[in-house]
């Protein structure tokens, strides 16, 4: 394809062609292969900078990932949230619209319980207390996404930019609170909230103190999945999606889905912000979702946008995140390993995505010699 | 006191300037780079490996013009591989440039915190921080006459040769972008990559130049925040959400690097105008700090209201071209 200026003018030495369709055990042998590349090319590096037998170098990660039960447990939270937030990216981006706010969705919505749990946690019986929260948290998460959506909507403003610029005001207004609501005062942090009352505080179920976020997580992706692939709406996000022309042709009113398309996605960052603090954290910071509103964006794309492979690709990537930690730690490494980890594995699959997609015919050798 | 507020609203505004000047370039041709935060945190660190390995290799006195050009070109160096993994994701393999972009920011501020941390055990000490004191005092050189100058001198000519450089850069980006036969076709790439194409036009290679090198420009607002802003001192996270204010940065100024020079003290001011207030509280500082972001959201918002041709995103900016496509 570039290489046409080359001697022989007649045929470049390769070219590219769009594939129809490709058999699902090829698709999944490509992807499995980026990722065994991924992995080799993480462990050489690691294996450089620390000089260590790289077979201890896996087993380091798979004991940070799983070794004892509460990093599974750990694990398992993690992906859940991430899971949670990427489910809550996907609708907008299936109607290609760059939604990139959702760190700052689950944050506002975090923050939302948090104010909750701070300002009504000793007025309120829990009861009461814990559907306020969860309403509250739902009701900020998708007020957050609606004001770009009616920017979009209204005077088609860039969505990646101001939903970009979103995310710092709610990170700002978060800091603004824990400094006023700061215990003690003028630490700049909330600390642990009711700590002695527990009001506000998801219950515990099974003796697992992350099994009900699990669980409304795992409900989210059925629904999530149903609502894309069966329902009208999820039908009309596809169309608006594919084409917005065709959109409406068909009649349907782009503003109309563009809008309560994001007010749902904003709601269910909402319910990870409200989980990430009334079900884990039970305090508030600006570092709360903790950069998962961008993960969730790759989780989301690496998944095509299916539901259930999210819970796959949120698990291949906190995975490798909780174990490349352990790497860290036990290697003497700095933490950000992880990060460099993570980056690695995701140019990898992005990159294999083209060659799900297109497929390279060589020149035809026995035509040449003709 | 004035001259003093706009003197650091310059200092902080510079590797903002680097950073959209960069963006801008790479927008132009239609790759949206959301990978420049972690290009910025690459080319910082890249800089203060070149200066530590040199500094701690050094048995006499520095060469200055070796103290200056490894940092310098090791920068570059760092952001340019970073521009061209963007591009062969993006550009090649045609794969999101959203994706690629964010990827890329984790992977950048990834090798930037992980190599700032792996220094700081290198040289024993139990500081959380990298000191490039000697480095520092070379990029931090300003004209020896600016202090007897008064305002003017505080105002005008107390920086150092990386923030005049950003200055030049930009307006010869601008330039560039605006008069030059290279200009119009990275404008029609951007705008239009079929139509580029069929006018004869090599749309990868414009690409690839225009992300690489705005990569590369980009990085040296990682360098000059390292070597001259923080005084050589690389601690871990310092560098902060400057990178997407720079992105913000981009649009404040309409696509236009001449106007990101004024953007950039402005932002520069917003970010640092919390301290001048009297009596202000901590939390009440916390909401001076939106200041940059929400000045940004409402530029955005205006620009799309009046939508004047001028001054819109290039046409099919976020977009990766296909020939096969058309």
């Amino acid at each position: 394809m570039m290489k046409q200026k080359e001697a022989n003018p007649r045929e470049p030495i390769f070219h590219i062609v769009k594939r129809d369709a490709i058999v699902w055990w090829k698709a999944w042998l490509i992807r499995a292969a980026a990722i065994v590349a991924a992995l080799l090319v993480s462990a050489v590096l690691t294996v450089f900078l620390t000089g260590e037998n790289p077979l201890d170098v896996f087993s380091s990660l798979i004991d940070g990932a799983i070794g004892t039960s509460r990093r599974f447990w750990f694990l398992i939270q993690n992906t859940a949230m991430l899971l949670c937030v990427a489910l809550a990216v996907t609708p907008a981006f299936k109607m290609k619209f760059w939604n990139i706010g959702a760190e700052g969705q689950a944050l506002i919505g975090g923050m939302a319980t948090a104010a909750c749990m701070i300002q009504l946690g000793d007025k309120l019986p829990y009861g009461v207390l814990l559907p306020l929260m969860f309403i509250a948290s739902v009701l900020a998460g998708s007020i957050w996404a609606l004001i770009p959506a009616l920017f979009k909507a209204k005077w088609n403003t860039n969505e990646t930019l101001f939903t970009l610029m979103m995310n710092y005001i709610a990170i700002q207004i978060v800091s603004f609170f824990a400094s006023e609501w700061a215990v003690p005062k003028g630490s700049g942090k909330i600390g642990v909230i009711n700590g002695d009352t527990q009001a506000g505080w998801l219950p515990v179920i099974g003796n697992q103190k992350y099994l009900l976020s699990v669980i409304t997580v795992a409900v989210i992706t059925v629904i999530m999945y149903i609502y894309l692939k069966y329902s009208k709406q999820g039908y009309e996000i596809s169309v608006v999606g594919e084409s917005q022309n065709t959109a409406r042709y068909v009649g349907i009113s782009v503003k109309k889905v563009i809008i309560r398309t994001m007010i749902i996605s904003g709601a269910i960052c909402g319910i990870a912000g409200f989980l990430l603090v009334a079900g884990a954290d039970h305090t508030i910071t600006r570092d709360t979702v903790a950069g998962r509103g961008f993960t969730a964006i790759m989780v989301s794309w690496l998944a095509k946008f299916n539901p259930l492979y999210m819970v796959l690709t949120s698990l291949l990537i906190v995975f490798l995140e909780r174990g490349a930690v352990q790497i860290s730690t036990s290697c003497g490494l700095n933490d950000s390993f992880s990060e460099i980890i993570t980056g690695i594995i995701i140019f990898f699959i992005i990159g294999c995505e083209f060659f799900l997609n297109y497929s390279i015919k060589f020149r035809d050798k026995e035509a040449d010699k003709q | 006191m004035i001259a003093t507020f706009i003197h650091r609203a310059v200092m902080q505004g510079i590797p903002l300037l680097f950073g959209s000047t960069g963006e801008i370039i790479t927008e132009k041709s239609g790759n949206l780079n959301l990978g420049i935060p972690g290009i910025m945190y690459v080319g910082g660190i890249s800089g203060v490996i070149g200066a530590f390995l040199y500094e701690h290799n050094l048995a006499g006195d520095p060469n200055p013009f070796l103290i200056i050009a490894i940092p310098l070109l090791s920068s570059l160096l760092g952001s340019l591989v970073m521009g061209l993994i963007y591009c062969f994701l993006t550009v090649t393999l045609r794969a999101n440039q959203n994706v690629t972009g964010l990827a890329l920011t984790t992977f950048g501020v990834g090798i930037g915190n992980f190599f700032g941390g792996s220094l700081i055990k290198l040289v024993d000490t139990d500081m959380p921080s990298i000191t490039l004191s000697k480095t520092s005092s070379y990029f931090s050189k300003t004209f020896p006459f600016a202090d007897n100058l008064g305002w003017f001198g505080e105002i005008f000519l107390s920086y150092s040769f990386l923030a005049y450089s950003a200055i030049i850069i930009a307006l010869l980006a601008s330039y560039i972008i605006k008069n030059t036969r290279a200009g119009l076709n990275l404008r029609a790439v951007g705008e239009n990559p079929a139509t580029a194409d069929a006018a004869g036009i090599n749309v990868n290679r414009y690409k690839y130049f225009a992300t690489c090198i705005g990569s590369m420009v980009a990085g040296l607002g990682g360098l000059y925040y390292v070597m001259d802003y923080a005084c050589g001192i690389w601690s871990n996270d310092a560098f902060g959400d400057r990178g997407w204010l720079a992105i913000a940065l981009v649009i404040f100024a309409v696509w236009r690097p001449n106007i990101s020079i004024i953007g950039s003290i402005l932002f520069g001011g917003l970010f640092i105008i919390h301290n001048y207030f009297e009596n202000l509280g901590m939390s009440a500082q916390e909401l001076f700090k939106m200041a940059p972001y929400i000045v940004t959201l409402i530029v955005l918002i205006i620009v799309s209201m009046r939508n004047k041709k001028e001054n819109q995103p290039p046409e099919s900016l976020g977009l990766s071209y296909f020939r096969e496509e058309r």
